[in-house]
C-alpha cells in the first residue's frame, strides 16, 4: 500500500536517490582494486597498535589504554553515530579483522584468482539468518564488564574474531564469517537499513539483459560477491558488506552508490523475519542495560558485570538475557496483538509482530547514539593521552600525554540525548505508519492498527528519556 | 472518527495533567550538608535530590582509594583519599539531573563510577516528555486525516 509519493518525515521522497558514483573520481576509486585494500591496510596498522596495547596493558585501568580508548570510544562512537546511520556497513568495507582470512583464502592481496583456497563449503542452511549473530552478540555483552575496562579482554575479543574468521574461511566459502558469524555484523546489518546510503543496481533492465551475472559469479576484474548476495537485485543493506567487488565485475558500470532518505530499506516488505525482529529487541534492550551498567548510579550492577561474585555475575547474565530475549519481545507482542485486534483480525499475528518490529530500528539506533554521547563527552579527553603514549611506556609523541581528564560539554549533553531520542521517535512513528499500511489492507485498518504501536514507541521513548536524563 | 477524537482527547488530557507538576512552586530554599561516601565503583548515596535554590555542601569521603567527584553542568570538582575528605559548596541554581563522576583514576571501572545530583523541579524532563507526547499526537492527527481522493 506504500507508494512512491510517500516521504520520510514528510520531507524526502522514499524513492529519491542521488548517485554519488556519478562523480567520476568516486566511481574510479570504487572500481580500483586498491579500494578498499588501502583503507584496510591503514586500519590494520591502527588495530595492530590496539592489539599490542591490549596485550601489554593486561588488566590495568582501561581509561589510559590505547586499545580500550580506541575500540570503545573512538571506534564505537564513530560506528554508531556516523558510519552506520550515514554510510551503512562502511565499517565492514574497511574492517581489518577478517582481512587475514580473506587474503589467505584468495592467496592474494590485490589480484583476482579464480579458485579460492580452503574447503569452500556452503554455509549450513539453518544458520543462514541472524540467530547465530544474535546469540553471539548477546554472549559478547555478558563480558561487557571486562572488554570495555581491561585491555587484555579487548585483545582476546579481537583476536577471537581474527582467529574465528580465519578458521571459518578455511572451511566455508567466501566471507560467511562476516555474513553470519561476526558478533558485530548483525546489528550493523539491521541498523544499516536506516542508513542514508546504499549500493544498488542503477538500471534493472541492464541487469535483466545481462544473463552472465558476473557480479554473482565473478570475472577477471573482481571476485564473485564475497557476501553471497545478488547485487543486481539487492533491495536492502542488511547483508551488503560494501566490499565493492560488484563495482569491479560489472562491465556496464551499472552498480551505484546512492544517497537516499534514511530508513527506506525498512519499508522493503521482503525477507523480514523473526531473527531480525529479535535483533531489534536485543539491541534496544542492551542499550538499556549498557546504560545502567556504564552510566547508571547502581554500584551493585557494576559489581555484577564486573563478576565480583559468581552469584552476582550469573544474576546479571540471567536478568540481561531474560529481559532482552523474553520480556521486551513479550511486551511488544501485547501491543502487536492490540494492533491486530484493532486493525484486521485475519492478518496473522506473526506478520504483525515481525513487520512492526522494524519500527524499533530508528528508535534503537538513536538510543545507541544517545548512549554514545554519554561515552564520548565525558571520556574523549583520554584519547589525547593515549595517542601520545599508546603503550603506557612514558612516551609523549604528540605532547598530549599529560593532558588531564577534561569532560567536554557534559552540561548540555542531556539536550543532545533528548533531541536524538525524539528524532528516533519521529522516525519510528513515520516508518511505523508506512509499515502499518503494508501490513493491513486499507488505510482505515492501517490507522487503527498503528495506534498501539505508536503508543508503545512513545512509551519506550519516554522511558529512555527518563532513564538517560531524568 | 469519534474514536480518534477520543484518543486525542485522552492524550491532550494527559499532557495538560502534567502542567500543575511543572508549574508547582518549589519550597523555600534550604541548606543541606550531604556526606557522600566513595568506594570502588559507586557513591553512597548514589542519587541526591535537592530543590532549586538550595545551598548544598557535599562532604566527600573515600573509604578505599583516591577518588574524585565532578558534577556535570555545575563543573565543580573535589577529591578525597581515605582519611582526607573533600568538600564542595554550591547553590543548586540549575535544575535537572547531573552526573557526578569520579575524576581520579581509581581502577578498572573508573570511567563508569557515576552518581546523580537531581535538582527539582526537572523542567527539562517534563518538557521532553511533553514533546514526545506532542510528537505522538501530531502523528495520530496526521495519519487520522482522511486522504484526499
Amino acid at each position: 500500500m506504500n507508494d512512491k509519493k510517500d516521504r520520510i518525515l514528510g520531507l524526502i521522497p522514499v524513492d529519491w536517490r542521488y548517485d554519488l558514483t556519478s562523480l567520476p573520481y568516486v566511481r574510479r576509486m570504487f572500481k580500483s582494486r586498491w579500494m578498499p585494500f588501502l583503507p584496510i591496510v591503514l586500519n590494520l596498522f591502527v588495530f595492530t597498535v590496539i592489539l599490542m596495547a591490549g596485550l601489554t596493558g593486561g588488566v590495568s585501568a582501561g581509561n589510559y589504554n590505547f586499545g580500550i580508548m580506541f575500540v570503545w570510544i573512538v571506534w564505537w562512537v564513530l560506528l554508531m553515530m556516523v558510519m552506520v546511520p550515514v554510510f551503512s556497513r562502511i565499517w565492514c568495507m574497511v574492517c581489518p579483522l577478517p582481512a587475514f582470512a580473506e587474503w589467505m583464502q584468495r592467496g592474494s592481496f590485490l589480484g583476482v584468482r579464480k579458485k579460492l583456497i580452503g574447503l569452500n563449503k556452503k554455509w549450513p542452511k539453518p544458520l543462514k539468518n541472524m540467530w547465530l549473530m544474535n546469540f553471539l552478540f548477546l554472549a559478547t555483552t555478558y563480558t561487557t564488564g571486562f572488554i570495555t575496562t581491561r585491555p587484555l579482554a579487548t585483545f582476546i575479543l579481537l583476536m577471537s574474531i581474527i582467529v574465528g574468521s580465519i578458521v571459518l574461511s578455511m572451511i566455508y566459502e567466501r566471507r560467511n564469517f562476516c555474513v553470519y558469524g561476526c558478533p558485530v555484523s548483525g546489528f550493523q546489518g539491521l541498523y544499516s537499513n536506516l542508513a542514508m546510503t546504499e549500493i544498488r543496481a542503477k538500471d534493472p533492465e541492464v541487469c535483466k539483459n545481462h544473463k552472465l551475472r558476473e557480479c554473482v559469479i565473478g570475472n577477471e576484474k573482481g571476485y564473485a560477491c564475497p557476501w553471497m548476495q545478488t547485487p543486481f537485485s539487492m533491495k536492502r543493506n542488511t547483508y551488503c558488506g560494501m566490499c565493492l567487488e560488484c563495482f569491479k565485475t560489472c562491465k556496464y558500470d551499472n552498480m551505484v552508490f546512492n544517497l537516499r532518505a534514511p530508513g527506506t530499506d525498512l519499508l522493503v516488505d521482503e525477507k523480514r523475519g523473526l531473527d531480525e525482529a529479535w535483533k531489534a529487541f536485543i539491541m534496544l534492550g542492551i542499550s538499556v542495560f549498557f546504560f545502567l551498567i556504564m552510566q547508571g548510579p547502581y554500584g551493585i550492577l557494576k559489581d555484577w558485570a564486573n563478576a565480583n561474585t559468581i552469584e552476582g555475575y550469573l544474576s546479571f547474565v540471567g536478568i540481561h538475557s531474560v529481559f532482552n530475549l523474553l520480556l521486551l519481545p513479550g511486551i511488544f507482542l501485547v501491543f502487536a496483538y492490540a494492533s491486530q485486534v484493532l486493525g484486521r483480525k485475519d492478518v496473522p499475528l506473526k506478520k504483525v509482530f515481525i513487520n512492526f518490529s522494524y519500527t524499533l530500528v530508528p528508535l534503537g539506533l538513536m538510543a545507541w547514539i544517545a548512549f554514545s554521547f554519554g561515552i564520548l563527552f565525558p571520556n574523549s579527553s583520554y584519547v589525547l593521552h593515549v595517542i601520545s603514549d599508546p603503550f603506557a611506556w612514558g612516551w609523549d609523541l604528540l605532547g598530549t600525554a599529560k593532558f588531564p581528564w577534561t569532560p567536554f560539554m557534559t552540561g548540555v549533553m542531556p539536550y543532545f540525548q533528548i533531541g536524538t531520542l525524539l528524532l528516533g521517535l519521529a522516525l519510528s512513528l513515520d516508518i511505523g505508519f508506512k509499515i502499518s499500511k503494508q501490513t493491513f489492507q486499507n488505510r482505515e485498518e492501517a490507522v487503527r492498527g498503528y495506534y498501539p504501536i505508536a503508543v508503545f514507541l512513545t512509551a519506550a521513548t519516554m522511558f529512555l528519556i527518563w532513564l538517560f536524563t531524568g | 472518527m469519534k474514536k480518534d477524537k477520543l484518543l486525542m482527547g485522552i492524550l491532550v488530557f494527559i499532557m495538560l495533567a502534567g502542567l500543575p507538576l511543572m508549574l508547582a512552586q518549589s519550597e523555600e530554599p534550604k541548606e543541606y550538608v550531604i556526606p557522600i561516601e566513595a568506594k570502588q565503583f559507586s557513591y553512597t548515596p548514589n542519587i541526591i535530590e535537592v530543590n532549586k535554590g538550595d545551598r548544598v555542601t557535599i562532604r566527600f569521603i573515600s573509604t578505599d582509594v583516591h577518588h574524585g567527584l565532578y558534577i556535570d553542568g555545575y563543573e565543580l570538582e573535589t577529591n578525597a583519599r581515605p582519611g582526607q575528605d573533600g568538600s564542595i559548596t554550591f547553590v543548586a541554581d540549575e535544575t535537572g539531573k547531573f552526573a557526578m563522576r569520579c575524576s581520579v583514576t581509581c581502577g578498572s571501572f573508573h570511567p563508569y563510577m557515576i552518581g546523580y545530583l537531581k535538582v527539582k523541579p526537572d523542567y527539562r524532563l517534563f518538557g521532553s516528555i511533553w514533546l514526545a507526547l506532542g510528537i505522538l499526537i501530531g502523528s495520530v492527527i496526521l495519519v487520522s486525516r482522511r486522504q484526499k481522493p
